[in-house]
Order: C-alpha cells, then sequence, then structure tokens
C-alpha cells in the first residue's frame, strides 16, 4: 500500500497538473502491472465490490475510537467523507504492513462471503496494521470512490507518456465498462487490437461556451449551426448486432432507453452516432422539457406507462464510426453527409431522428435564431467549425455552445446549510424565497455560483444571524437578496410554491437590494405562464 | 446554600457583578479583563484595561493609546468583592486564563487555549474551580494534534525541498501568535527567513519583551527571490497568492492551521501545503484540562459548542452552551481579519 499511498499523498497535496502527472508517470513506471491496473480503475471512479456495509463500519469505527456512535454521526457531515471521518477518530498509529494495493483489494474480496465476525476481525486488524494515508486509503476501498484531483484527462496523459502512446488512444482504451476482474493491464493499455470490447465508446468532444456572440469567428460559411438541444448527450454503438447507449458521464444506459433497441434494425453494424437524447411526443414539432426527461433518467427499468408518456428518440448530430470505421479525424461536412446518407432511410417511427442543421447566410440571421430558440425547446445554439475533426475532450475552438441567457429573479435567503468535503466548514446550501404579501414562500434552493470569498463572508454573517436551527439547518434572518438564475420552470405539485427550476444559481449577490424589493410569488407565477 | 452566579454572560460579554467588570467585552465598557490580544478578545474603546505583563505591549500596538494596567501572572488583585488572577493559558505569548473568586465560589474564564507546551507561550497550567468556561473550537474528535516536533519536521522538510528546486516557500499564519511559533520551529540553516511587515511588527513587539525569535528579514519591496534564493516567506494568509507574493518568483504556499487536519478544507485553503498546528487544544486537550480543573459545571463557548457540550453531559459534567461573539480559530475570518490564531 505504501506505493500507492505514496502516489495518492503527493497528488492529494498538490494543485499543480506537471507535479500530479510526473508523480503518475513515475509511478506507471515502477509499479506492478496489477498494482497499476487497479491504480487507474480506483482512479476513474471504478472500485471493488461493497464487502463491508458502512452502517457497520460506523459502528466498528466509534467502538475502536472509544466514542459513542452519535458523536461519530455528528462529525461525519462536518468532515464530509466516511473513509475520512473514521481514519481521523482511531487512535494513532504507524503502518506495520507490505501489502500493497492489489494484494489489499485482494484480501477485502476474500472476506466478501463471510459473516460479521469475521469480517470485523479483518477490518480491525487492518486499521491496527495501518496508519495515517494507508489507513484512510484501506476505509476509501470499502466504501468506494476514490475522488482525488486527477481528471481523466491527467491519467490519460501520464498513461501515454508511460507507455509512450498516443493520448487519444489511451483515452480510448479507458472508455467503456471494463473491470479489473475481467481485464489485464496488458489487455486493456498494451494488447495491439484496442477495439476488442464491442461496447467501447468513444470519448465525447465537448464545446467550450461561447460568451460574446459569434462575431469573431471571422467567416460564417466556414461554421455550421444546430439547436443546442435540453436533454442529455449520448453514444449509441450498433456493433456486432448489439447496441450500446452510454451517457456522457460514461454511465451505460442501454437498459434504460429499450427504445433505441430498434436501432439496429435500421442501422448496420459498425456505426456509432453522438446526438442527444430527448422526450419527444408523437407528432409534436419540438421536444418536452428536461423535466420531463428527468422521470426516465432515474430509471433502471421503465415501466410501460412511463414509457408512453415520456418517449424518448435520439437526435443525432454526428457520426464518430461508419461501416466499422473510426472517421473521427474527417472533417465534419464530411461525418455530416455521411450522417445524413445513414439517416436517409430511417422510417417515421424510427427512434433516431436527424438533428437538423440551421441555414443562415450571416451571423445575423443566427441571431434570429437563437432568439426563437426557448420556443424550439432549445437552450440556444451550437455551432460547429464545417472542416473540424472530432477531438476528445473539451478543445477550444471548433466546437462552441451559444446558450441563451439565463431567466433570473431577485429572491431572499431564508435557509442556510453548511457543505461537505472541500466546503465543510463554509455554509454554502441556501434556500431562497419569494414575498407573497407578508410571508415568504420557499421555491428554490442554490449551491453554486458565488466566489469562495463570498461564500467565506455568507458564512460569517449566517453564524450571527441565526434564528433557529432544525439539525444542520439553519433558519435565518430574511434579509439578503439574490439574483438567481436558472434555464426553465415547471409546474411542480411536490413544491410549496408550485414550480421547479431547472439549474438555478446564485447569479449576484445583491447587496443594493433591500428586502422588499425581491420579486413576489405573482412574478414567479407569470415566468411560469410565459416560459413553463 | 444557592450562591448568585459569580459570572454572567450578557450581550456586552462576561460580567462579574461583585466586581463590576467584564472580561473580554465585545461592547464598550467601563472595566475590561482581558485575556490576550487577539482582536476577538480585545476590542478598542474600553475605559480602562486589565491584560498579564506580556500581553500589554501588543495590545497597546494594535489598540494604540489605550488606558491600561498590567498584572503579572499569578498575582492576587481585589477588584470589589471579587479576587482575580491571571494564569497562563499557553496559547500565544502573553495569553491567561482569568480566575475570579468571590465568597469562596471559584470560577475561570479561560479565553482561548492549548495544553501543550510550543516553547514560547507560557504553559497551560490547570486550575482548580467549581465553573469552567471553555472553548471548544476543535471540540471533535477528528482533532488530534501531533508533536510540535513532527510538525516542525515537515515544515523544514518542505522548505528544504521548495530550497533545492528553486522556490521560495511562502507560509501563510497569522500574525500574533501562530507567525512567532512557526518561526521559532524553523530550522534557520536552510535558508533565510522573510517576514511579511504584519508578522514583522509583531516580531519586534514580542522581542523587545525578551521572547527569543530567530533572526528574520523585512520582506520589504526590495527582498525578492534574487536577493533571498531559497528562503522561506511567513506571511499572513491573505496574502498567498496575492500580487505581493508574484514577486518571490516560482513558489510554493503552504497554511499552518488546524483546520488543515480536514482534508476538504486542506483541499480547498492549504494552496500547496497545509500543515496541522494550532494553538487551540484538540479534543484529548480540551477533556484534560476539563478534567483537571475539578469543576462540574462547564459552559461551553465558541466552537462545536452543541456537540461538545451534549458529550460533557453525557459523560457527567453540568455542561451548557453560552453564546459568544469570540472566532476561536475561524478560517472564514481569516481572509478578513487577521486576528485569530
Amino acid at each position: 500500500m505504501k506505493q500507492f499511498a505514496s502516489l495518492f499523498s503527493t497528488i492529494d497535496q498538490s494543485t499543480k497538473t506537471t507535479v500530479k502527472v510526473n508523480a503518475l508517470t513515475a509511478y506507471f513506471n515502477a509499479a506492478d502491472d496489477i498494482d497499476k491496473l487497479w491504480t487507474i480503475a480506483l482512479f476513474s471512479g471504478r472500485r471493488p465490490k461493497r464487502a463491508v456495509t458502512t452502517t457497520r463500519l460506523r459502528e466498528w469505527g466509534a467502538e475502536v475510537a472509544g466514542i459513542p456512535l452519535w458523536l461519530f454521526e455528528e462529525c461525519y457531515p462536518i468532515v464530509g467523507d466516511l473513509a475520512e471521518t473514521i481514519a481521523l477518530v482511531l487512535p494513532p498509529n504507524e503502518t506495520r504492513d507490505n501489502r500493497s494495493i492489489s494484494q489489499w483489494i485482494n484480501n477485502l474480496r476474500e472476506v466478501y462471503k463471510a459473516d460479521d465476525e469475521a469480517k470485523k476481525a479483518f477490518v480491525l486488524d487492518a486499521w491496527a496494521r495501518l496508519g495515517g494515508t494507508e489507513r484512510f486509503i484501506f476505509n476509501k476501498l470499502i466504501t468506494g470512490g476514490m475522488r482525488v484531483g486527477v481528471s481523466q484527462k491527467l491519467m490519460t496523459r501520464a498513461l501515454a507518456r508511460a507507455t509512450d502512446r498516443d493520448e487519444a488512444e489511451m483515452a480510448h482504451r479507458l472508455m467503456g465498462n471494463w473491470h479489473p476482474d475481467d481485464t489485464t493491464w496488458h489487455a486493456l493499455i498494451e494488447a495491439e487490437d484496442a477495439s476488442a470490447d464491442a461496447s467501447r465508446p468513444y470519448p465525447f468532444y465537448l464545446a467550450y461556451a461561447l460568451e460574446n456572440g459569434p462575431e469573431h469567428l471571422k467567416a460564417p460559411a466556414d461554421w455550421r449551426a444546430e439547436w443546442k438541444w435540453d436533454g442529455i448527450r449520448g453514444q449509441l454503438i450498433v456493433r456486432d448486432g448489439a447496441h450500446f447507449v452510454w451517457s456522457r458521464g460514461e454511465e451505460l444506459m442501454t437498459d434504460r432507453f429499450p427504445e433505441l433497441a430498434r436501432a439496429v434494425d435500421f442501422l448496420p453494424n459498425g456505426t456509432v452516432l453522438d446526438g442527444e437524447l430527448l422526450v419527444w411526443q408523437d407528432g409534436a414539432d419540438a421536444p418536452d422539457s428536461f423535466n420531463k426527461l428527468q422521470a426516465r433518467i432515474g430509471r433502471k427499468t421503465v415501466p410501460k406507462k412511463l414509457l408512453k408518456d415520456a418517449p424518448v428518440l435520439l437526435h443525432a448530430y454526428d457520426l464518430l464510426e461508419w461501416e466499422g470505421e473510426d472517421i473521427r479525424q474527417a472533417p465534419f461536412k464530411e461525418r455530416r453527409a455521411l450522417l445524413e446518407k445513414a439517416c436517409a432511410d430511417l422510417p417515421p417511427d424510427a427512434p433516431i431522428r436527424l438533428s437538423p442543421q440551421l441555414d443562415f447566410n450571416g451571423w445575423d440571421d443566427l441571431h434570429s435564431f437563437r432568439d426563437g430558440a426557448r420556443d424550439a425547446q432549445a437552450e440556444g445554439l451550437m455551432l460547429k467549425r464545417a472542416d473540424s475533426p472530432y477531438l476528445a475532450g473539451r478543445k477550444k475552438g471548433d466546437w462552441w455552445k451559444w446558450k441563451l441567457a439565463p431567466l433570473t429573479i431577485d429572491a431572499v435567503m431564508i435557509y442556510a446549510q453548511s457543505g461537505s468535503g472541500r466546503r465543510a466548514n463554509l455554509f454554502t446550501d441556501f434556500t431562497f424565497a419569494v414575498r407573497d404579501g407578508p410571508d415568504l414562500v420557499p421555491f428554490t434552493k442554490a449551491y453554486s455560483g458565488l466566489t469562495d470569498a463570498e461564500f467565506r463572508k455568507i458564512t460569517a454573517w449566517v453564524r450571527k444571524n441565526t434564528l433557529q436551527r432544525f439539525g444542520p439547518v439553519r433558519q435565518v434572518k430574511p434579509h439578503h437578496v439574490f439574483e438567481i438564475a436558472f434555464e426553465g420552470i415547471q409546474a411542480s405539485p411536490r413544491h410549496k410554491s408550485g414550480v421547479a427550476l431547472r439549474f438555478p444559481r446564485m447569479l449576484r449577490w445583491r447587496h443594493d437590494k433591500p428586502l422588499e424589493e425581491a420579486n413576489t410569488l405573482e412574478d414567479l407565477n407569470e415566468m411560469l405562464r410565459i416560459y413553463g | 446554600m444557592r450562591h448568585e452566579p459569580v459570572l454572567t454572560f450578557t450581550p456586552k460579554g462576561i460580567y462579574c457583578a461583585a466586581g463590576d467588570f467584564y472580561i473580554d467585552p465585545w461592547q464598550r465598557v467601563d472595566r475590561a479583563l482581558i485575556t490576550h490580544g487577539h482582536a476577538d478578545h480585545a476590542r478598542g474603546g474600553m475605559g480602562r484595561y486589565l491584560a498579564t505583563h506580556d500581553a500589554l505591549p501588543v495590545m497597546r500596538h494594535r489598540l494604540g493609546e489605550i488606558n491600561a494596567e498590567g498584572i503579572a501572572y499569578g498575582e492576587r488583585l481585589t477588584i470589589g468583592g471579587a479576587v482575580v488572577s491571571f494564569h497562563p493559558a499557553g496559547h500565544v505569548p502573553g495569553s491567561a486564563q482569568i480566575r475570579v473568586e468571590v465568597a469562596g465560589q471559584i470560577w475561570v474564564a479561560s479565553g482561548d487555549y492549548k495544553v501543550i507546551d510550543d516553547g514560547l507561550s507560557a504553559p497551560f497550567e490547570p486550575l482548580p474551580c467549581h465553573h469552567f468556561i471553555t472553548e471548544s473550537t476543535f471540540g471533535l474528535p477528528v482533532f488530534r494534534w501531533e508533536p510540535q516536533e513532527t510538525v516542525a519536521r515537515q515544515i523544514n522538510d518542505w522548505w528544504r525541498t521548495c530550497a533545492s528546486d528553486g522556490k521560495t516557500a511562502i507560509l501563510g499564519a497569522y500574525s500574533l501568535g501562530k507567525a512567532q511559533r512557526l518561526l521559532s520551529m524553523l530550522a534557520p540553516e536552510i535558508g533565510p527567513i522573510l517576514c511579511h511587515t504584519a508578522i514583522e511588527n509583531t516580531n519586534a513587539v514580542l522581542r523587545d519583551q525578551g521572547f527569543a525569535l530567530p533572526d528574520t528579514i523585512l520582506a520589504d519591496k526590495d527582498a525578492t527571490a534574487k536577493t533571498h534564493p531559497g528562503a522561506i516567506v511567513v506571511a499572513p494568509p491573505s496574502a498567498l497568492g496575492s500580487a505581493w507574493s508574484k514577486k518571490f518568483g516560482r513558489q510554493e504556499s503552504g497554511f499552518a492551521s488546524g483546520w488543515m487536519a480536514m482534508r476538504g478544507v486542506r483541499r480547498r485553503r492549504a494552496g500547496d501545503r497545509g500543515f496541522i498546528i494550532s494553538d487551540h487544544a484538540d479534543w484529548a486537550g480540551l477533556l484534560w484540562a476539563i478534567r483537571e480543573t475539578k469543576a462540574e459545571n462547564i459552559y461551553v463557548t465558541h466552537g462545536y459548542t452543541e456537540i461538545f457540550s451534549r458529550y460533557l453531559n453525557e459523560n457527567g459534567w453540568n455542561a451548557q452552551v453560552v453564546p459568544t461573539q469570540f472566532e476561536g480559530e475561524s478560517l472564514e475570518a481569516s481572509d478578513e481579519r487577521d486576528n485569530a490564531a
């Protein structure tokens, strides 16, 4: 564990990418294959099967620390991480153990089927042998989610450097649903045939936000425009007679969208589409709101009624693989032409549609398209350079998203709650209300949008202006007005105010506005009428 | 027999009716007894101040012209119907617990304290009493401080590595107390030690009083990475990453605070490195201090007050939370006001 712990500490202690990449590269050059495999698995969110429930882990942690369980439970939200809380309360220790990270994972696997008593003996023995960072990492192996400041991008770069391979190839190799239990370092990283796994997706190309309009992009003729849909980005793979649907977060969503099973009837093997999953009613000329789609995202299996109420289509806007060939290096206009060809013969009831391109001559045309985006149930426009390849990750220059300005409302802060993890000890989660006569009606929560300095300032204020506490939530004096920005508004019987907002966040702290100038419930309902 | 409480908690601060004085008041009062010079305990505008001889110079430096008297540790003074004395709290140089005795009832207001000897402040001295007022800044079992020499080794190792990599090490610490404690922990053979003006001014005050600090250099506008290669710069936290720090060229920043015990906070605030060191007592330190007083009644002020007092109540003490405006080692206040260590 020492070797892995030292890598972990170096990465965790530094904010500098070069330091992290160097540490990773050195590790990939020195460690055993099986440890390297587990390291990339852990850093990309894969983890060993959970052998011990967190309930047991808390009880044993409190017991060994000699503190009552309630006190442990109070510490946990403050620290923000279960593995760390346990590591902190246990009596201090030096590490006296030479097992590697993969050996520990194997040992953990051996107790998977054991009874609680044997599991407890194993965990307590591990705590007695491990100290400091190693003990924290051991706890992390059990609780899962080794989140550390390493992006997929950094890990890919270090792997590419250590193995002397191309970064884009490495990114592709790391995609998909591999797990250390069913592959090897050699098969995953070094073997010649990287596409052996039929389900393996391509890394998504992500657009940058266009802040000040498209004029600086020079010649309009070099660009193509599409609606920016408000759905879920998805990659549809048809290979070997089977289909796979991946989210941008690299989650396999095939079973969640059974509609797309028919893709194999319409698309030849060796086809990979990039597009947007949208709820689209039969015969409608625009998709339903994101709210509708949300009901589908949460479901691993879909009941018939929901399938009928919220049917999902893929609006395809790019073609990454055609006739079994990776065509990401071809210019966008050529990929688009092939995509149009692939979609030409789709029957009207197919679950796949071609996402239309918007015809425009100059930037003025695009401004008017964007003004009409809300009517088309779109979030704005996408601009893609006609001769651009399909890159991996977020790269500046060829793809831009030009979003609509958000809707905004001025609201009063009424509750505050402290964050966890990085934001422990700061009040960062707030509930906002609109005025309704003399009353305040809560209508949304928001967590983001303020600077660190503003969060510190509001935290100091909350401490001094708490009216009442409800567990971790503090009711504060209604005083501060914030401008809340959001992307959409929907009627919602589940909320007291009757509305639900899409992606609410704090746009500005309105120091200049007294309470009396905050918006009212009537204003909110008017927005619902216009934009809902 | 029922006693009137010797000390009461009022909106102006902790009040002693028998002696008609306040301890660390946060509003203007005639007579203020001050535990130590941090801004949340020693505020301006009081009619008269009483503090230890060691605390006064810094208070004068920070508050300007004040009408103040000094008192030695352990010296007894009668104020009205109360007998008061000041005893070492180990928090920062000159810091004190204030013992107040009225008709055989003994109360101790401990201000901020730590129970380990930092080699600079007079070490904490437990005082038997009936009623003990304690802070709880780090009153959770997740806080456990390592021995000072361990942290000293971590800081010096970091500085040495920075120096050999051609980088300046910039260490954030509050200007009164923590900064001088860190200075006393540094190994001067590694390289030059530079101090930001706010810290160097406090150093001068403490040196005049005879506190032994290593030689330091004022980080004025002429001091750069070129003039002082391999240096460590001790600066208030607000100076980390500021325009001021740019002149030190390639650099790493570190932050020394008890809050660095939490990984989340460390990642948010530490810059490159976080060192876990505090001038407040950790969980075990607080419990040890409380046990040593033999007090049955505990008043818990700033920090994790509710959790800490619940624990005390479950373990045989009669504890209650009292509202205060003290901040302890507040991570949030540190950027706005350089006061709490």
